[in-house]
């Protein structure tokens, strides 16, 4: 049980690349930390540096107040879990579990307790004379778990340890594993590429990208205020929709309609220097079936027609995929890295003739594939970027509104739904702000 | 797959009969030679009209022939120990590790390797005999382990390569020393390739001829198949054929017995269920 301090963490591998770059966070006791960003955007390399696996070319790294940077990993009192899992597999299960505690001159007995108690913990004491080769994944991966947990570390480092399991035994784990950490109290670094579970577990989520730690928020935090183009567009499933917008005249034109920017905001966007090109982020539930939009609510947002491409009924909502032209300016490398990586899982390709922007609808629409359709979409929660920077323009004005950091760890629920929430919770202060956005369009 | 048609099948039988034929015919007529009676080795029947045990017994009575074959046992066994322990060291710095001169080590292995061993003899006996080498086990312990070094380090870092790193880096991070992370956890999972390693080596030294006889002068270190060129017949005139065939099925048999006991082992891929299946 120790917190851990990265200090200025950077790392260039021998052949001059960069892989982590001036990283900061510090992590408190007992807290639960995510690392998640796309594959080879340095957080394994960060988590392999806290382990004592990979050296560090410059900074600070203390674990429990003491500096570590040079002690091996045998000296660090952590304990980690591989994705590969990485069990011995000429050991017994109990054999694997005892390890460390061998390897550290434990009495026979102690060890035999610990991992007893472990295998009672996990569910294991059935297989505790089996190889490896002859449990399932899922127990495979429960071993690899007993064999940290056994070792009452100062802090267990997660790699990816959910990828290997199939989307059903993952979910379930997911929530064992949280069990367990808020169970065992123990500080945990948890490494993912999955946004959904950096989301539904870590009390603190830190967003990465090529080697660059972008934010370190809450999740509830990150969803809602996301500092930059990346960030906004990696946490949120669906992805968050983005469209090209030009400043005139206080108004914002974008391909769905024109939007008023209130006075705070768009000091804001004029402070910041930006050229009249930004780049206007909407999340999916920001956008309504123009027909189930209360009267009150339709002023703050604009009613726009599409035409709607694919309809998905999930039965507790509704998304539609509709097409908009691309407009000028709506590139940047942030946001093809995102459709690089999002080209994996491939719920959001960006289509050669427009972008597609996809909305969350209440289930009770009546909106059907292949026709048009009238649609209303929020202009509140909306996020402005700086196409040059990928800054957050808008967070600014909204920070004295709906200062709504530094929530509750509990926060980590199913996010994307529970945010929705939040974030019509929140509107009311966010109205105050970004009220004067009208329906222009 | 293609079906197995009965013409694919019966051409597959018979060019495993003809390798197989190729191959045991010399050994079973040389087994057959060692049963023969001095007087009818040159008889070209294939089974011996008279069986006897006579050559077995004169071979194993003899100090000409049981002392080589000890000589043969020891030697062999110790280089073959030591050869193992350095090449599965030497081969896991170069399956794991970034060091520099790492490419001319690889380089001189190779080197070592592909030099004709007749090229070296000259040089290498006036080495022995100027640090005393000459004629002691050790003399020939130590150009055994030399050549069987590069064989045993490419076969091994194979091996090594294809242990997943992170059992390593859990090894570690569960509190081993670099030589415990060897010794606990990858040198048990590369047994199969060390046993491998350590056959092939064995092989070698036990069937060399050229070293055995070029450092050696006296059945105080001369092996089993250096021994064999100073059998002598019944007289002067006699060739020891017999004899000779019969101390060769002698020094086979060890071999047969080798490959049979560590044949599971070779086969056994020990890493199965190390990562996902």
């Amino acid at each position: 049980m120790a917190p851990i301090v990265l200090d200025h963490i950077t790392k260039r591998f021998p052949d001059g690349s960069l892989a982590v770059n001036d990283f900061n966070l510090d992590i408190a006791d007992g807290e639960f930390v995510i690392l998640v960003g796309p594959s080879g955007c340095g957080k394994s390399t960060t988590l392999n540096m806290i382990a004592g696996l990979e050296d560090i070319t410059s900074g600070e790294l203390r674990i429990g107040g003491q500096v570590v940077n040079n002690k091996t990993p045998k000296d660090r009192d952590i304990a980690m879990v591989f994705q590969s899992y990485a069990l011995y597999p000429h050991m017994t299960v109990r054999e694997n579990m005892g390890f460390a505690l061998k390897l550290a001159k434990t009495p026979q007995a102690t060890i035999n307790e610990k991992v007893a108690e472990a295998a009672r913990i996990l569910d294991l004491t059935q297989f505790l004379d089996r190889k490896p080769a002859n449990l399932s994944g899922g127990q495979r991966q429960r071993v690899a778990m007993g064999r940290a947990i056994v070792r009452d570390p100062a802090a267990f480092l997660m790699d990816e340890p959910l990828s290997n399991l199939d989307a059903k035994l993952r979910v379930q784990t997911r929530t064992e594993v949280s069990r367990l950490q808020r169970r065992l109290g123990t500080t945990m670094v948890y490494v993912t590429h999955d946004q959904t579970e950096a989301l539904t577990l870590g009390d603190r989520v830190a967003v990465m990208r090529t080697g660059v730690l972008q934010q370190a928020a809450t999740p509830k935090e990150l969803y809602e205020r996301p500092v930059n183009l990346f960030v906004a567009g990696f946490i949120g499933s669906p992805a968050m929709n983005f469209l090209s917008g030009t400043l005139e005249d206080g108004m914002l034109r974008t391909s769905l309609g024109d939007f008023r920017l209130s006075d705070r905001l768009r000091r804001e966007v004029d402070r910041s220097g930006t050229g009249r090109e930004v780049i206007v982020g909407l999340r999916p539930e920001n956008f309504e079936d123009a027909a189930l939009v209360s009267p009150d609510n339709r002023p703050h947002g604009i009613t726009f027609r599409a035409s709607i491409d694919v309809l998905e009924s999930l039965g507790s909502d509704v998304f539609v995929y509709f097409e908009r032209e691309l407009g000028r300016g709506v590139s940047s490398a942030e946001l093809e890295e995102l459709a690089a990586d999002a080209g994996r899982g491939g719920s959001d390709a960006v289509g050669p003739r427009g972008e597609t922007i996809v909305a969350r609808l209440d289930a009770a629409t009546k909106i059907t594939e292949g026709h048009d359709a009238e649609l209303w979409v929020d202009g509140r929660p909306m996020h402005i970027f700086d196409p040059a920077t990928g800054r957050n323009l808008s967070l600014a004005a909204r920070d004295d509104s709906a200062s709504t950091g530094g929530s509750a760890p509990s926060a980590a629920g199913s996010a994307p739904a529970q945010a929705v929430e939040s974030d019509s919770g929140a509107g009311e202060a966010v109205a105050r702000d970004a009220s004067s956005s009208d329906e222009a369009g | 797959m293609a079906a197995i048609t009965p013409v694919r099948r019966a051409s597959w039988a018979t060019t495993n009969l003809v390798v197989i034929a190729l191959a045991l015919i010399p050994v079973l007529w040389l087994v057959s030679l060692s049963f023969k009676t001095p007087a009818a080795v040159l008889d070209p029947s294939f089974l011996p009209a008279q069986w006897t045990w006579g050559n077995y017994h004169g071979i194993l009575t003899s100090a000409q022939f049981l002392r080589p074959l000890v000589n043969s046992i020891g030697i062999g066994l110790i280089s073959t120990f030591i050869a193992v322990v350095l090449a599965s060291m030497a081969a896991y710095a170069i399956a794991r590790l970034r060091f520099p001169g790492k490419s001319v080590l690889i380089g001189t292995a190779l080197l070592i390797a592909m030099f004709p061993l007749i090229a070296l003899v000259t040089p290498l006996f006036t080495i022995e005999r100027a640090l005393g080498l000459f004629n002691t086990w050790p003399g020939l312990i130590i150009p055994y382990v030399t050549f069987g070094l590069p064989l045993g380090i490419y076969t091994l870092s194979a091996f090594f390569r294809e242990i997943p790193w992170e059992l390593e880096k859990a090894a570690k991070v569960d509190g081993a020393t670099p030589f415990q992370a060897f010794t606990r956890v990858i040198a048990p999972l590369a047994a199969p390739g060390m046993v491998t390693t350590g056959i092939l080596v064995f092989l070698a030294c036990w069937n060399d001829f050229l070293l055995a006889i070029s450092f050696t002068s006296t059945i105080a270190s001369r092996t089993a198949p250096a021994a064999m060129q100073y059998f002598s017949g019944g007289s002067v005139f006699t060739v020891p054929t017999g004899p000779i065939a019969a101390a060769a099925v002698v020094i086979t048999i060890p071999i047969i017995i080798f490959v049979l006991f560590f044949q599971r082992r070779i086969v056994a891929g020990l890493t199965s269920g190390a990562v996902k299946g």
